[in-house]
């Protein structure tokens, strides 16, 4: 694209970046910390690396460092980023409003948020190009519309005339890579995109990038935090932590050969042993044919749903966004009181509405929700939030209640020091032990974890999995496990429940349930996780009996 | 334009109609509770009871208040607003002059305010933090923070008096060539933008401020476009449900809360007559005054709420 071609093949060249920013504690002088230390890598042309590792990597913050942008305060302070033959970072303003969207083009995790509503989809993806003044307006429809097409977009005749909130995410994320290519870029970053969608999605999406990336020879920065995803689409991978480097190669070998500790945990972050019970003769919590819809609406979200639950097993609830997981849930704790159907437990049937439950009821349901962070109230402490359930349904108080507080931190494997603190000043995986120890607090029969690991680094969610697996064992706790990831189905269940559209299709104990002759969907659900291997996506492809939904 | 739309549109209007019914029975239950009635007023400290009881049955003061409400409201939904007791005119002949003045002001200063103030708040955000953007600021919070009669006196002592550019008094009659006219509400005019532009101007930067926030705002940044676009292309036409909202807001209060200007400037506009009448008790010129700037309040709130439901993507083209 770009007229001043290097002499080799060389097209990204970043030499000892260093990326610095301001923070400002609370309470403390603002003071600068450093995200990005002294990194270097080099990218020819038509070749993708693949940047990894968990957040706080700076993996993000070094691929935007190729386009001259830094989020929110963020400074490049060090180094140098050489693109086509010059250092970017000595072109000033002007040099990167030049080189964004005409020789760098970026596509952001969520789509859907990353498209601005007011406008239609063809309007946004041309715009770069009609800003650059690559091409007149009708070629750069056209060349849009033929990128549409090849990422099996359908109706990529008119597709470009909606608006973003009438594409499904998996689509508008393939709209996205199409507007990144559209101005015929030699370097895409890709920042996580297809963390956000479902799984049997992500496989459509993974492969359409692929091809497109295949075939207008454009380089790219992949990042992602799944080493599996990225093991389908790289030449080579850059693991980070911390801002540094911690491991660089070709795919083949990160994968296969890790030389590095961390690079190895990385890999092989899925695998816990857990050996499944087999189910009681009598279920606590059995839920019958129950239907449920939103509002007064004819679109039901649970279609005649039947599960059990047995003391102290985990049951698995997995599907893709919008099969009626959290709506199930919802049903059972009387958030959305079920049009048809019963929920028993303990032999006597719930009442349907929450506010009709006494709080002996309450007590033995409790939840655990996807975004610790937004779960607890911010202006109070650990000790306050995990000591609430016991002052609510024992009228524990005083030191007998900061005894038992102290008891819980210790069950989640965090010290009595962590009592005064604030949620703002825990990790995402502290925030996630907390709500686990409030729901323990109330010695609930059933604890309802709705995705708690889906918002947390691999690592992390390994961590808070094994904690649960232990608290199980410990105090005879049920889980109903509500999750879109198959790994950790694999690792936590005793039985599974497979929903789609709102009907269990298929349900049993996990050996079950995971072994042949698979329906379509179960067997599309399990060929779509991307598994460390090369050549994996195009096999899975190839292998499928059943078409994605597409959200 | 789709049902969901229309369905919108006409609960917002059927709203506001119940909207104005009930404060049309607020303003004539006030009117019900002040010590004294019509009669009382017209013949003075001076009356006999017999008198005052004459008049009353020949003015129908002493049918029920439910049944003088109704013909009250009868009369205003067939344009017949009454009689005003202190000169004994029409007053729906008087007011539609005075209605068109008022108008005339209000419309003239949001020409100037509304345009100036959003274009001011897209500024404050292009250089946000830096010094245009506080100085920006700072002027329109004093503009703001001084109340309108003293903002009017000294417009009059620089451009009156001193300079003598334009008139202090606003006189404006029938048949008043356009030009003199507009001459003569210059000041009045300045006089209500300078108090309305802060908010408006304060309101847009902060809608677009939190729309900036956008990852879409990011996307635009990295196609290329340059700050000023951004905001033009990307933060705008996303902020424009909570500018619209405060823009009526300022709108109807150039309408219904120009009374001190009106007064200082000596306009014939609805806030004089109302003031004048308040001072002689005209209870039914009041009443009146009241409906309309009630009306003239919810209708452009209603306005308000169509222009922001229009406004989304989602509700224009759904899936």
């Amino acid at each position: 694209m770009a007229d001043t071609k290097a002499k080799s093949g060389l097209l990204l060249d970043i030499r000892n970046l260093r990326i610095e920013a301001t923070v400002f504690p609370p309470g403390e002088p603002p003071k600068n910390i450093v995200l990005v230390h002294d990194v270097s890598l080099t990218l020819e042309k038509g070749k993708v690396l693949g940047l990894i590792g968990e957040s706080g990597a700076g993996k993000s913050t070094i691929g935007l460092s190729s386009m001259g942008y830094g989020r929110g305060g963020v400074r490049i302070t060090g180094g140098e980023v050489i693109l086509n033959g010059r250092d970017i970072l000595k072109g000033g303003k002007d040099g990167f409003r030049k080189l964004r969207g005409r020789e760098v083009c970026y596509v952001a995790q969520s789509a859907a948020a990353a498209f601005n509503p007011a406008h239609r989809l063809m309007d946004q993806v041309v715009e770069a190009t009609l800003l650059h003044g690559t091409a007149t307006r009708a070629e750069a429809e056209k060349r849009a519309v033929a990128l549409f097409k090849k990422l099996s977009l359908p109706n990529p005749e008119t597709i470009g005339e909606r608006f973003p909130h009438q594409v499904s995410g998996g689509q508008l994320q393939r709209v996205m890579t199409a507007m990144a290519l559209c101005s015929e870029p030699d370097l895409i970053v890709f920042d996580e995109p297809t963390t956000a969608l479902d799984v049997t999605t992500q496989i459509d999406v993974l492969a359409a990038i692929k091809d497109a990336i295949r075939d207008t020879h454009v380089a790219a920065l992949y990042i992602t935090h799944d080493l599996a995803v990225v093991a389908q689409v790289s030449d080579e991978i850059m693991v980070l932590r911390h801002g540094r480097l911690v491991e660089w190669g070709g795919t083949r070998q990160i994968i296969k050969e890790p030389r590095q500790e961390y690079t190895n945990a990385l890999v092989s972050v899925h695998e816990i042993e857990h050996q499944e019970q087999k189910p009681g003769t009598t279920p606590f919590l059995s839920v019958k044919n129950v239907t449920a819809a939103y509002g007064r609406s004819d679109i039901k979200v649970l279609k005649n749903v039947s599960v059990d639950i047995y003391p102290g097993q985990t049951l698995a609830v997995v599907g893709e966004s919008g099969s009626g997981k959290s709506t199930l849930a919802r049903a059972i704790t009387g958030l959305l009181p079920p049009e048809a159907g019963t929920v028993t437990f303990d032999g006597r049937p719930l009442a349907n509405r929450l506010a009709d439950r006494p709080k002996e009821d309450l007590r033995q349901l409790q939840m655990i929700y996807q975004m610790a962070d937004v779960a607890m109230n911010p202006r109070q402490t650990v000790a306050t939030i995990i000591g609430r359930p016991l002052e609510f349904y024992f009228g524990m108080r005083g030191r007998e209640r900061d005894r038992r507080v102290t008891e819980l931190l210790d069950k989640i494997e965090m010290g009595k020091g962590f009592s005064d603190r604030y949620p703002a000043e825990l990790s995402g995986g502290q925030k996630q032990r907390v709500c686990i120890a409030r729901s323990l607090a109330a010695k609930p029969k059933l604890i309802i974890c709705d995705e708690v690991t889906s918002a947390l680094d691999p690592l992390v969610a390994h961590g808070i999995l094994e904690l649960l697996l232990e608290l199980q064992k410990e105090e005879n706790v049920a889980y109903l496990f509500i999750t879109h990831d198959l790994a950790t189905v694999k690792s936590i269940a005793d039985s599974i429940a497979v929903m789609y559209r709102g009907e269990v299709v298929r349900y049993g104990p996990k050996s079950k349930v995971l072994s042949p002759p698979f329906d379509a969907y179960t067997d599309l659900l399990l060929s779509s996780v991307p598994e460390m291997e090369i050549g994996w996506l195009e096999k899975a492809i190839k292998g499928r009996r059943m078409a994605s939904a597409g959200n | 334009m789709s049902s969901p739309i229309l369905k919108l549109v006409a609960q917002r209007v059927a709203l506001g109609i119940l909207l104005l019914l009930a404060v049309s029975v607020l303003i004539f239950a006030g009117t019900q509770i002040l010590p004294g009635d019509v009669a009382q007023a017209i013949l003075g400290q001076s009356a006999t009871p017999e008198s005052l009881a004459n008049l009353r049955e020949q003015l129908g003061l002493n049918q029920p208040a439910y049944l003088r409400y109704f013909h009250w409201l009868g009369g205003v939904l067939t344009g017949d607003l009454g009689t005003a007791m202190s000169s004994g005119q029409d007053i729906a002949t008087s007011i539609k002059g005075r209605l068109w003045n008022t108008l005339f002001l209000a419309f003239w200063a949001a020409i100037v305010a509304v345009p100036l103030a959003i274009i001011l708040g897209l500024i404050a955000v292009r250089y946000r933090n830096g010094w245009v953007d506080k100085l920006i600021s700072g002027l329109a919070l004093a503009s703001t923070s001084f109340p309108e009669f003293f903002i009017g006196y000294v417009l009059v002592y620089f451009f009156a008096v001193k300079w003598q550019i334009f008139p202090g008094i606003s006189t404006v009659y029938d048949g008043m060539p356009f030009g003199e006219r507009m001459q003569a509400i210059a000041l009045p005019a300045a006089a209500l933008t300078l108090v309305v532009l802060a908010h408006m101007m304060r309101m847009t930067r902060a809608a677009i401020l939190n729309v900036m926030q956008s990852a879409y705002v990011e996307t635009a940044e990295l196609k290329g476009l340059s700050a000023f676009n951004v905001i033009r292309k990307h933060a705008f036409p996303n902020a424009i449900a909570p500018i619209i909202n405060v823009v009526m807001l300022n709108l109807a209060y150039l309408i219904v809360g120009v009374v001190v200007v009106e007064v200082i400037f000596v306009y014939p506009g609805m806030g004089q007559y109302l003031v004048d009448h308040v001072t002689k008790r005209d209870v039914p010129v009041v009443q009146a005054v009241g409906l309309i700037f009630a009306a003239v309040y919810i209708s452009l709130n209603i306005i308000a709420d169509i222009a922001a439901i229009v406004a989304n993507p989602r509700l224009r083209h759904p899936k």
